[in-house]
């Protein structure tokens, strides 16, 4: 008697081997595998100096962002997303927002063709020829933005188009909230 | 569709060997160290190709990282903290073995343990029935 009663319980255990494994498949397939959690969130920004995209003989450095909050945007010519997001970036421009690029793998010829073409809202961009600037804040596709405080520490890190959405919904409160750098 | 095995093979053949032969180090002793090393750091934006085998403009890029570091005089593991600094673990196909991962590196013996334990529970309660039987 005693012995049917354990019996039946060890049903139970697949069963609930089967629902802990539905939890987390569940789960994972509401997170996105393109996008990771960046070590540099409430780091301060990189220092780089680069040279100017419109004046090769001029520099852009962190040092420019001096005391604003800026954003960053890693950008090329041939990058689809990058076109996809250029109207959000121009009106934010147009609104004051400081913003200034990385071009990163382009073409200098091809990289001013580009913005003549759809307008320019950056400050100034940076040409990362050697690639070492990028990788130093741990980019790994285009677009990418970084919304980056007056003191210098990167409240949010951004893969992807930026959106009027991501903007409100993720940028703006990243710009009240506390950001301790270690 | 003969010819199925053959365009497979060349599309395998094609992506092991998306590291150019001009790219790498005159001393083989290097060179070598920096096949291993290109074999172990991720591809982020491709996710489950190393940035040996990803024709992708940005594993090219971190390539050409790997080796200025390594001419530096740098060792695989400060390129391969330098990269989960700026990248988060996940570069790194071999995960550091630290709280957060314990779980994870532990999960084989943990399964093998549990399997063993479930093992020999159904032995030994197998061996007992004959007897129980007989009596």
């Amino acid at each position: 008697m005693s012995m049917e009663r354990t019996k039946a319980w060890r049903y139970a255990i697949p069963a609930a081997v089967l629902a802990v494994l539905a939890a987390f498949f569940f789960r994972g397939l509401q997170l996105d595998p393109a996008y990771n959690e960046s070590p540099l969130v409430c780091q301060a920004a990189p220092e780089f100096s680069l040279p100017d995209l419109a004046d090769p003989s001029r520099r852009v450095s962190r040092a420019d962002f001096a005391g604003r909050t800026v954003l960053l945007n890693v950008w090329n010519s041939w990058c689809a997303p990058c076109r996809e997001e250029h109207p959000f970036l121009l009106e934010l421009a147009r609104i004051g927002v400081p913003i200034y690029g990385i071009n990163w793998d382009d073409d200098r010829d091809k990289a001013l063709a580009w913005l003549n073409e759809v307008g320019d809202p950056f400050v100034a961009s940076a040409v990362d020829e050697v690639g070492d600037v990028a990788i130093a804040y741990g980019v790994y596709g285009y677009p990418e933005t970084f919304l980056i405080n007056p003191e210098g520490t990167i409240l949010v890190k951004h893969f992807g188009p930026l959106t009027p959405e991501i903007w409100a919904g993720k940028m703006a409160p990243a710009m009240e909230a506390e950001c301790a750098v270690d | 569709m003969r010819w199925l095995p053959a365009l497979m093979l060349l599309a395998v053949s094609g992506a092991s060997a998306q590291v150019d032969s001009v790219e790498g180090f005159a001393d083989p002793e290097l060179d070598a160290r920096y096949r291993d090393l290109i074999h172990t750091i991720r591809c982020m934006q491709c996710q489950n190709q190393s940035i040996a085998e990803s024709p992708s403009v940005i594993a090219a890029d971190l390539r050409r990282e790997v080796r200025s570091m390594m001419a530096e005089g740098r060792s695989n593991g400060e390129i391969r903290e330098y990269l989960a600094s700026r990248y988060g673990d996940f570069i790194n196909f071999l995960p550091p073995w630290k709280p957060s991962t314990w779980l994870l590196w532990m999960a084989p013996a943990l399964l093998m343990l549990g399997g063993g334990v479930v093992f020999a529970r159904v032995l030994r309660a197998r061996m007992r029935q004959p007897m129980e039987k007989l009596e």
